[in-house]
């Protein structure tokens, strides 16, 4: 199998990495207010260095109660694939971090994986993470993925085998989002043993910028997890605070929190 | 009427099976033609190994089949028995055969599954089941399953169902499971599944997902039909001792997500003489209304929006009320195999009083979609003979019906010609 050549955001992912950084890539679900991308703006601002964007899902399994509701409340303002990617397409130009998006995999099937493809690359987008399509699935989407120039970022579980893990990072591209814990998105008291352990696992298989996610809640489990990877994904965190009504620039001020965390290490 | 007793019923009796033939295992990718497949996490993907594995074993393993058999001998009451419906047939001059799961131990053909299932877990060496319910009737199966074999039991219920079935969710609680309420979404069955694949998810090293029909991630919806069949090898062979050596010229089940069904098809398939048709309600027909969608692990049909959103079902039979399909299901229906058809509340409504007046048989809302099509099908039916799956008796859903049928209990409501 020939490597792919490696996009936009593993380039991106690498650089900042190796230039001694720990990564924050925050995540917000598009569509969640009319003001969804001035938010997506000021987390690039507070020091965001990539950005995942939701696509709200009606069935979102893997999402415990903050982005089932962020979701919910998305739908139910109108939100859709089109209209998520129109917004991005109107502040792209601003926006010097590489997008992540993030649908459940009906979205992209029904719309069609080349048109999704091809409709999200013309956004600004630069990977897509499908929480629905294992490695068993992958030849659904990552044809229509790759012709398109997109990396797909595939997620690594703490239970997925030695072997399995080992071929997992092989064709995650951009980089390899390690789920920390046993469970569903949301925030925890703790973020437990397994994130740590996984981590270790991962970086020990792979050069490829290694993302920990689930349940990083504050400033000190950012800290705590990204000591053993590349850097933290943040969720459901920021979305509780736009849920709650927190101004763009309070939720920002978490953003910067986590920031400023991961810089002093 | 002779029914044979349990020793004649082996697959000796079944004549010779085709292992080609259709509702056969699906391919290594878990898909029936281009329907099926495993869409999940990764944190599941061990987990439907390890069970795929554990089932193809268990299967083979003429141990395990002799407890299971035992256990729907003895605790189900199996085989169920063929019923022939005279006053029923002679007014509508269909003559109808009932494959009586609603005789079964809980009431419904949901114990089949349940118990295979739960004989599974514990060769598994798991002690936990989280399973979904709808109307109860999967929910109150799995926690008598569970009560049997001491595990423990976590089901999940829509909120709104839990107030439509308030007795249900007593008879799980009576039974010793935990029923937790599903808060999110529509509050109906989807987000019950959509909750216990969120328990499984955290859980899944102690925790078998029991699940209810044949939907899902390879391999449930194969596994499931496995576990159903016992409806279509008995009824097949009940009715060649009934018929004379024929098979009947029609078989009919309803389909929501479509394990009866499934059941009782796989004993037919192989048949091209017998005609394959399946009942969907008007309001949660994916079949008929629905496009290829993945939701809950599998690609099937998917009553869903332009952008994929899925779409509320809505059906008189909480049952019923599911906006998928099984894979294999949406797979008969692309080969022509089995004919889908969408019946209306209304016209089931007609059929549960029509089998209630002329048999004393109540049937569950959910085999009266069956019935509704095979009343609404009579005249093109005339002089054959039509098997419908009795799936479950109506016990459930009488006071819903009698809230909509008042005082005269449908005595209004006459066959007409």
């Amino acid at each position: 199998m020939t490597e792919p050549a490696i996009g936009r955001l593993e380039t991106h992912l690498r650089a900042r990495r190796d230039g001694g950084r720990k990564l924050l890539v925050p995540y917000v679900t598009g569509g969640i207010t009319p003001l969804w991308t001035e938010l997506l703006r000021a987390m690039v601002a507070a020091g965001a260095d990539a950005i995942e964007v939701g696509i709200p899902f009606s069935d979102p399994v893997m999402d415990g109660p903050t982005i089932q509701e962020a979701s919910l409340r998305a739908l139910e303002r109108g939100t859709t694939p089109a209209t998520i990617l129109a917004d991005l397409r109107a502040v792209a130009a601003d926006v010097d971090v590489p997008l992540v998006a993030m649908p459940y995999f009906n979205l992209v099937f029904r719309a069609g994986p080349e048109r999704f493809a091809a409709e999200a690359v013309a956004a600004g987008i630069s990977g897509v993470i499908i929480p629905d399509v294992p490695l068993e699935e992958l030849g659904e989407w990552e044809p229509a993925a790759t012709a398109a120039g997109l990396e797909t970022v595939l997620l690594a579980s703490p239970i997925t085998l030695d072997d399995r893990l080992a071929e997992l990072c092989q064709r995650s591209q951009g980089f390899v989002y390690g789920v920390n814990l046993m469970g569903v998105t949301g925030e925890r008291a703790a973020v437990g043993e397994q994130a740590g352990a996984l981590a270790r696992r991962l970086k020990r298989v792979t050069d490829k910028p290694v993302i920990m996610g689930f349940g990083v809640s504050s400033a000190d489990h950012a800290r705590a997890v990204a000591a053993e990877a590349d850097g933290v994904a943040v969720g459901s965190a920021i979305m509780r605070r736009v849920l709650d009504g927190a101004p763009v620039e309070a939720t920002a001020m978490f953003v910067a929190e986590l920031r400023a965390a991961l810089d002093a290490g | 009427m002779s029914d044979p007793g349990p020793a004649d019923l082996g697959p000796a009796d079944l004549g010779p099976v085709d292992p080609v033939a259709v509702m056969g295992e699906p391919d290594a990718s878990g898909r029936f033609g281009r329907f099926g497949g495993r869409f999940i996490p990764e944190t599941l993907v061990a987990a439907c190994g390890e069970l795929d594995t554990a089932f193809r074993g268990a299967w083979a393993d003429a141990g395990f089949r002799a407890e299971l058999d035992g256990l729907l001998r003895d605790y189900v009451g199996r085989p169920s028995p063929v019923t022939e419906c005279h006053r029923l047939s002679e007014a509508i001059g269909v003559r109808v055969l009932l494959k009586r799961e609603d005789l079964n131990h809980t009431g419904s053909h949901k114990i089949n599954n349940v118990l295979g299932q739960a004989l599974l877990t514990r060769r598994m060496g798991k002690q936990r089941v989280v399973a979904e319910t709808g109307a109860g009737q999967h929910g109150v199966a799995s926690a008598t399953a569970a009560a049997l074999l001491g595990l423990d039991c976590v089901v999940y219920m829509g909120e709104v169902d839990m107030e439509r079935q308030a007795l249900n969710v007593f008879r799980m609680r009576l039974l010793g499971a935990e029923v937790r309420p599903a808060s999110s979404g529509t509050r109906t069955l989807k987000d019950a599944i959509n909750e216990a694949m969120r328990d499984w998810v955290a859980t899944v090293e102690s925790t078998h997902y029991l699940l209810g029909s044949v939907m899902g991630p390879h391999p449930y919806p194969w596994l499931v039909r496995e576990l159903q069949r016992v409806i279509g090898d008995e009824a097949r062979a009940q009715c060649r001792a009934l018929l004379g050596g024929a098979d009947p010229d029609v078989v009919v089940a309803c389909v929501g997500g479509g394990s009866n069904a499934a059941g009782i098809f796989s004993g037919f398939a192989d048949l091209p003489t017998v005609d394959l048709v399946g009942a969907e309600p008007a309001g949660g027909a994916a079949v008929g209304r629905g496009v290829p969608g993945v939701v809950h692990g599998s690609k099937s049909f998917l009553m869903q929006d332009e952008f994929g959103q899925v779409r509320e079902a809505e059906s008189i039979s909480a049952g019923l009320d599911y906006p998928g399909v099984g894979p294999e299901h949406a797979h008969l229906a692309d080969t022509g195999r089995v004919r889908y058809e969408a019946v209306t509340d209304e016209e089931v409504l007609d059929a549960f009083v029509a089998l209630s007046r002329t048999e004393g048989i109540i049937p569950a809302l959910e085999p009266a979609h069956a019935l509704a099509l095979v009343l609404r099908e009579r005249a093109a039916l005339a002089g054959r003979t039509v098997l419908l799956n009795m799936s479950g008796r109506g016990d459930k859903d009488v006071a819903q019906v009698s809230d909509i049928l008042g005082p005269d209990a449908g005595a209004s409501r006459r066959l007409h010609q």
